[in-house]
Formats: C-alpha cells, sequence, structure tokens
C-alpha cells in the first residue's frame, strides 16, 4: 500500500543503478539520517548517549569494516581488536608527538596507519584460506596484544601503561559534551558508510565479491586476487582503525590494549553474523543489537523478576544475560542465518504486496 | 531500520522506566553506587568485597536510618571487572537518587583509569581504596580521584621495608635480588616505577615478570624464578592468579615465606585454594587485619542476623568483607564531615568531594565507629588524597591469617618526588592547571 514502486519510471541508466532506487527507500533513509542528527540530539539523555548512541554509532563503523572483509570479500579476519588497538594507539601517537594536530586528523591518521598494519596481516591471505586465515588473523591479534603492552615507546613510557585521549576540540570549539560526541561520531559514520556503500558497488567491490564466490573463476574471468584482496583488507582495516581512534579518544578516554582484547575480535564477527553478512545495514543492526540486548536484559530482568515477587540479583542478571544472549545467537543462526539484514529484505518482500497478496 | 527503531524504543522505554522509578523516590535520601563484580574471573575477590559494602550501609540505614537522617540508597552494578561494562554502569547510576551518585568505588584499576577522565566533569568523586593510579594522590592534579589509605607506590615501599627488616637492615639489598610477578595490566604495572627508583637507590637487582590476564596458567614464570633464584618474589596479582601463583610456588617448591603479596593478594580466597602449599606466605595488609573488630556487634545486630546479609558465613570476618566495610565506612564518614559543612541533607558529588578532601579520622573516633585495630589515623588534605601511607604485613599459617609486623611508614623522600612529576606530566597531557592547594579551604 505505501511500499509500492509501481510509477516511479527509471528513465536512465544513474537512476537504474542509485543505491536507493525505490523512492520510499530514500525518503526513509533519508528521514533517518534527520532524525539521528536533528531529533536525537534534542531528546536523548546523557545515559542513552554514552551507553547507547555512541557505543552503538562508532562500534557499527567497526562492524562495517569487517563486513567489507568478512562479507564482501568473504577473508575470515579474527584480528579486528587488532585493527582497532592499531588505529587508537597510533592515533594516540600522532596526537602527543605531533600536539599541532587536531585529534580528528590523528584519527584519521590512525585509520591509515591500521590500514598500513592490515595490508601486512593480509598478505598471507594470498596463500591460505578459511580456518587457517583465521588463524593468521588471530596471531595479529596477538600480536598487537603483546606490541602495545611490551614496548613502551607506543605507550609514551606511561609507567602504568594505560594512556588518555588528548582534549576533543575542532578549531578552539571544545566537543566534550555526550552531544557533540555522538554527533561527531555519527558524522564519521555515515560519512564513512557512505563511501562504503559505494566502494562495494563499484568496481573494486565486485571484484571482492568475484573472490569471495569463487576465487579460481574470479582469476579465470581477469581479477587478480592480490590486489582485490589486499585492497579489502585495506580499506577494512580502515574502516576499522578509524573505529578504534573514535572508541579510544571519544568513548573511553582512557585505555589500555584489554580494551581492545579478542573479545572485541569476536564482539565484532557476532555483530555482523547477527546482522548480515555481506551487508552495510547488517552491520549497523548488528551492533545494535549486540550493545543494546545485554544492557536491555540487566535493565528489564530485575523488574521482571519483581512481577513474580522474585529477587534477582546482580550476579543472577549476569548469569542470565549469558545464558539468553547465547541462546539467542544459536537461534538466529539456525532460523535465520543470513542475519538481521535478510529479515528486512523478507519484510520489504512482504511489504510490496501488502495488504493484497497473491 | 525497523528493528534498530524497535531496539531503540526498546532502550529508551526501559530507561524510561528507571527514570520514573527514580524520580518517584523521597528527597531526603543520600544515593550510593556500588559497581561489583559477582561473576567472571574475579569474582572470588569481587563476592566478599561487594558484601562488605553492601552491608555496612544496610547497618547505617537500619541502626541511624541512615546518615544524620538521611537515609542511604544503594544501587548494584555488574561490570564483570569489564572497563566498558564499567562505564556503562557509571552512565547509569551517576545520576540516581535527587543528588546523583555521592561518589563511586569501582574496585578495579581500569575502569578507575576510565572514570578519571570522567569524574570532573560529572562532579562526581572516586574513592579508590589501595588502588588506582598512584600519582592520583596529587589532589592538586587529581581533585576526584582519593586513593585512600595507601597507593601501589605505598605497597612497593613498605614491602621493600619489610625485605630489608627480614634480612637485616636497608644496606643489606645490596646485590639481593627482588621479582616482581605481576598481572599484566594497569594494576600490575603501578609499582614498577617505585620498584626500579628503589632498586637504583638501594641497589638490589629488580625482575619484572609479568602474566598474562586472567594469570590461571603461570608454568613459564615459575620456570624463570627456578632459573633466576631471587631473593625475594612480590606478588601483584588479584582474582584467580593469586591461587595460582601460590600453588604453583608450592610445585616448584619456591619458599613460600619469601613472597610478599601486596594487599589485594593477601585474602583467604587467594590462598584457600593452595591447600597446605599457601602456608608461610606473606602478604601486605590494607591496614586491617581479618577477624571482627567491634563494629561487628552491631553489624550480627542490624544486618547479619536478621539475614538482611547476601554474605556467606564464611565471608563474615574475612580480610575482603572487613575492606568492603572500610570502604563504605570511609565513604559515609566523608558524607557525614560534608554535611557538617553543607546541612544535614542529600549531598552533591561536589560537596561529597569537599567532605572526603576534609576527612579527618582520629584514633578516637575510629574506635567509636568500631573500627579500632582495623586502620590508623587518617587524615586527608588537598595535597595528599591517599590520607596516611601506613602498612602492615600478615602470614597465612594454612589455616587463617596472622599479623607479623609492626606498622611501616612509606618513605615519603623516594615517592613524593615521583608522585609530584607522575602528576605534572599528566596535567601537561590533559592540559590541567592544578589547584593552588595553600589557598584550598
Amino acid at each position: 500500500m505505501f511500499y509500492r514502486e509501481a510509477g516511479q519510471f527509471k528513465v536512465s541508466y544513474a537512476a537504474d543503478q542509485a543505491v536507493f532506487p525505490i523512492a520510499q527507500d530514500r525518503i526513509a533513509m533519508l528521514a533517518l539520517l534527520l532524525i539521528a542528527f536533528l531529533v536525537v540530539p534534542f531528546v536523548a539523555s546523557e545515559y542513552v548517549y554514552r551507553a547507547v548512541l555512541i557505543p552503538v554509532v562508532i562500534l557499527s563503523l567497526a562492524a562495517i569494516g569487517l563486513n567489507v572483509l568478512m562479507g564482501y570479500c568473504g577473508q575470515v579476519s579474527l584480528g579486528s581488536g587488532a585493527f582497532m588497538a592499531v588505529g587508537a594507539y597510533a592515533a594516540y601517537n600522532f596526537a602527543i608527538r605531533l600536539p599541532f594536530l587536531n585529534p580528528f586528523v590523528c584519527i584519521l591518521l590512525g585509520g591509515f596507519v591500521a590500514a598500513g598494519v592490515g595490508i601486512a596481516f593480509g598478505v598471507p591471505s594470498l596463500r591460505i584460506k578459511g580456518f587457517y586465515l583465521a588463524c593468521a588473523t588471530l596471531a595479529a591479534q596477538f600480536f598487537a596484544d603483546w606490541a602495545f603492552l611490551r614496548i613502551k615507546w607506543f605507550t609514551n613510557y606511561t609507567p602504568s601503561g594505560s594512556i588518555n585521549a588528548p582534549p576533543l576540540e575542532i578549531l578552539g570549539v571544545d566537543l566534550s559534551s555526550p552531544t557533540a560526541n555522538y554527533i561527531v561520531c555519527l558524522v564519521f559514520t555515515v560519512v564513512l558508510a557512505i563511501a562504503t556503500k559505494n566502494i562495494v558497488r563499484g568496481h573494486i567491490g565486485r571484484q571482492w565479491m568475484a573472490i569471495r564466490d569463487m576465487d579460481i573463476a574470479a582469476e579465470i574471468i581477469g581479477v587478480q586476487p592480490m590486489y582485490a584482496k589486499l585492497t579489502a583488507f585495506a580499506v577494512s582495516s580502515f574502516l576499522i582503525g578509524v573505529a578504534g581512534g573514535l572508541w579510544a579518544f571519544v568513548y573511553l578516554g582512557s585505555w589500555e590494549p584489554a580494551a581492545f582484547s579478542i573479545d572485541r575480535s569476536f564482539q565484532l564477527m557476532f555483530m555482523i553474523i547477527i546482522g548480515g553478512l555481506g551487508s552495510i545495514l547488517g552491520s549497523v543492526l548488528g551492533a545494535a543489537f549486540i550493545v543494546l540486548l545485554p544492557i536491555f536484559l540487566n535493565q528489564a530482568l530485575p523488574p521482571f523478576g519483581a512481577l513474580f515477587g522474585w529477587r534477582i540479583s546482580t550476579a543472577t542478571v549476569s548469569h542470565f544475560e549469558a545464558m539468553i544472549f547465547g541462546a539467542l545467537i544459536i537461534f538466529f543462526l539456525i532460523v535465520e542465518p543470513h542475519g538481521l539484514a535478510r529479515l528486512w529484505s523478507v519484510a520489504k518482500e512482504k511489504l510490496r504486496l501488502w495488504p493484497f497478496p497473491h | 531500520m525497523g528493528l534498530r527503531k524497535l531496539a531503540l524504543l526498546g532502550a529508551a522505554i526501559a530507561s524510561a522506566g528507571v527514570i520514573v522509578a527514580t524520580a518517584a523516590q523521597a528527597q531526603n535520601e543520600q544515593f550510593i553506587p556500588g559497581l561489583v563484580y559477582r561473576t567472571g574471573a574475579y569474582a572470588p575477590n569481587g563476592i566478599p568485597f561487594a558484601d562488605g559494602v553492601r552491608d555496612y550501609i544496610t547497618m547505617l540505614n537500619e541502626r541511624d536510618g541512615g546518615i544524620n537522617g538521611v537515609k542511604i540508597t544503594f544501587e548494584e552494578c555488574e561490570t564483570g571487572y569489564a572497563t566498558d561494562r564499567g562505564v556503562e554502569c557509571y552512565e547509569r547510576l551517576k545520576g540516581k537518587g535527587p543528588t546523583g551518585a555521592a561518589y563511586f568505588s569501582p574496585l578495579s584499576t581500569g575502569i578507575t583509569f576510565a572514570l578519571t577522565e570522567k569524574a570532573p566533569g560529572d562532579k562526581v568523586p572516586l574513592i579508590t581504596m589501595g588502588y588506582g593510579r598512584s600519582e592520583s594522590r596529587d589532589g592538586a592534579v587529581f581533585e576526584w580521584n582519593f586513593p585512600l589509605l595507601g597507593t601501589y607506590w605505598t605497597a612497593a615501599n613498605v614491602a621493600v621495608q619489610h625485605i630489608a627488616k627480614e634480612i637485616g637492615g636497608l644496606d643489606k639489598l645490596k646485590g639481593k635480588k627482588i621479582a616482581l610477578l605481576y598481572h599484566d595490566s594497569p594494576y600490575g604495572k603501578e609499582p614498577i616505577a617505585a620498584l626500579e627508583a628503589m632498586s637504583k637507590k638501594y641497589g638490589f637487582e629488580f625482575l619484572p615478570i609479568p602474566v598474562p590476564a586472567p594469570g590461571s596458567e603461570q608454568k613459564s614464570q615459575w620456570l624463570q624464578i627456578r632459573q633466576q633464584r631471587p631473593d625475594y618474589v612480590l606478588l601483584w596479582g588479584w582474582g584467580v592468579m593469586n591461587s595460582a601463583a601460590v600453588t604453583e610456588a608450592g610445585n616448584v617448591n619456591y619458599p613460600r615465606d619469601k613472597m610478599i603479596g601486596v594487599w589485594w593478594s593477601g585474602a583467604e580466597p587467594d590462598v584457600v585454594p593452595a591447600g597446605d602449599k599457601g602456608a608461610g606466605y606473606k602478604a601486605l595488609m590494607l591496614q586491617h587485619p581479618a577477624g571482627k573488630s567491634a563494629v561487628y556487634a552491631d553489624l550480627e545486630k542490624y544486618v547479619i542476623g536478621p539475614g538482611k546479609s547476601l554474605a556467606k558465613p564464611d565471608e563474615i570476618g574475612s580480610v575482603l568483607y572487613n575492606r568492603g566495610l572500610i570502604n563504605s565506612m570511609l565513604g559515609t564518614e566523608s558524607i557525614r564531615t560534608a554535611m557538617a559543612k553543607f546541612g544535614n541533607k542529600p549531598m552533591t558529588g561536589e560537596q561529597v568531594r569537599w567532605g572526603i578532601e576534609h576527612l579527618d579520622l582520629t584514633a578516637d573516633r575510629i574506635k567509636q565507629l568500631g573500627f579500632e585495630g582495623m586502620i590508623g589515623p587518617i587524615k586527608v588534605s588537598c595535597s595528599d588524597h591517599e590520607g596516611t601511607r601506613l602498612s602492615r604485613v600478615h602470614q597465612w599459617d594454612g589455616k587463617k591469617w596472622n599479623v607479623i609486623s609492626d606498622w611501616y611508614t612509606a618513605d615519603d623522600s623516594i615517592l613524593a618526588p615521583m608522585v609530584k612529576e607522575t602528576a605534572a606530566k599528566y596535567a601537561t597531557e590533559k592540559k590541567i592547571t592544578p589547584r593552588d592547594c595553600s589557598k584550598e579551604s
């Protein structure tokens, strides 16, 4: 009824190949962005910013980065935490060694350093695949943990090995308020997500998908595996590195390598598996799901238990959280292996026929 | 998009419910948050502490109706010792109650580091009793941090003093070898700077040996200790790492009485799992021993007897339970100090900060509170947020902890310049202008 594309004629190739070929999608997306930029800042409380919105926005960016590598190029990676760490520590080192640089410039530069490191750890992907590649990227994870714990230079010789982000500002404007933090992260994520969406639709993205679907066939039709795989590692690590910089500078403010441990790598992987491999939208949905579910369970269980006169202690809540979370992940993998993004596209198909299905 | 909106909506409803519930509360209440970990690798140590914190507050409410007639509300949030969860808990709890959270005690060096960045903006003080940044004792730079009762640098210095006493004087330290077996995190690394400074001054050889978190696997580290044969091993562990270290020391037959743990490695959960191998192991005390002081009479009467405590019977009177009691006592006494200046009403974070900075517990007052024998007098000031630099040593005999030393005072001629230098570095990095403590009242 509302979601019908009848009457929307495409008269040019450009219109036919637009990111959102259907007008309703364009309007919905625009409305969502307007809400995110203009409405949310007036209604969100500080808690919602700090505990919900900022982590979701930053981790969405990291999930998009991992999705480029795993979802689009088919290269399994367990090193996302390491690339986040590289982005964060590189940004920190730029900030303290070149103090005239704006912190956000440092975050972007950190992304480029992460891209370089990503390429270096992507080289083994030319020879190995699947689980073996996962092991190789796991090495990146342990190497980063080791390097940022042991090499004192990276942490500017602080006695405890924990480092602090510089104050956030642009042209003398203080950006430490939660609203400003949120807007900054949102700008980074939206701009980079749009860029990534366009890259994956272009010739590079098609090469990645060709490699993902069958690398030998792709090679035969003229795709260079080395170029395709290494660009995927570079773009992916850049996005993850920028997300790492934002996580450290904006969300944590002070951090240690444990903030980017193997748990973070797995968390990002769950996000794109639950959200949907090979989908930008899926990355955002997955990030929102993984960040919100524990918080929601944590807050909802005690009142829920109180309804039945059952007093739930904080320990029980946290046990329940782990159990429900695990059960949901298994449920999703069985019922919808293509993730939340697939659920959404099924809903869209149904909506097109609604209310008069065949 | 639909799901994302739905999820956000769900979170919004949940948080809205929380906000409504908060607004409905009476206005004459002081809110104290508890960041706890009752699950995960560090739970054996986190639980007794959290129970102690909780029981003292319950006792104040039951016995006195709160502090000067202001009832205390208390809520726990599970962090699992993870920094990002700790930050979420902090954000959730900092605005609760009519005046917001009085103070936070995260019981995690990692969370303390993250909150140190946030507390000045939110105007909530951090009481990090015996942990956190060592240089945060400099109140001119770290206005909102209070590492009361002792920092890791104090601990490192007292440990070396005790070793010197055992071998017959500070001059005998020359040529000795002291290893530090530490949890590889900011917590474990804190004492290194102090130990390096002392190794230069006294001429002992310092051997740092990191253990990756959580520290349940230490075979290679103890092999290294066996090869290097240090005269003493200092243990800077937490959670399962402590009992693993004591067990492993027993396996390689390293003398347990040549091991000295920091006060976070000196409680019952650290030695009981090691069984007989734990006998002889020594640890620093955050001033207080295990056992029951006078305050337990009221605890039994108002909290434990009526079944209002979550603690298991064997936790009560244990080292970490006592530490939880002291943490709450120092916090609530600070609120009382603040009330003496600002009036008997719920205090804001800013007023509590003033209260902690002017906390002055004399021996008489400590006796009155029922904590005689637990802690020595403490007097906090703008320039000294630690308040006291005393510590003792106790030894595990296989069944219980026995106090084996007299009080030591940390040598401030070594520590004070280090604190000044590191705090100044932090101030430049964060562009903070230190307060002038001579002008504070």
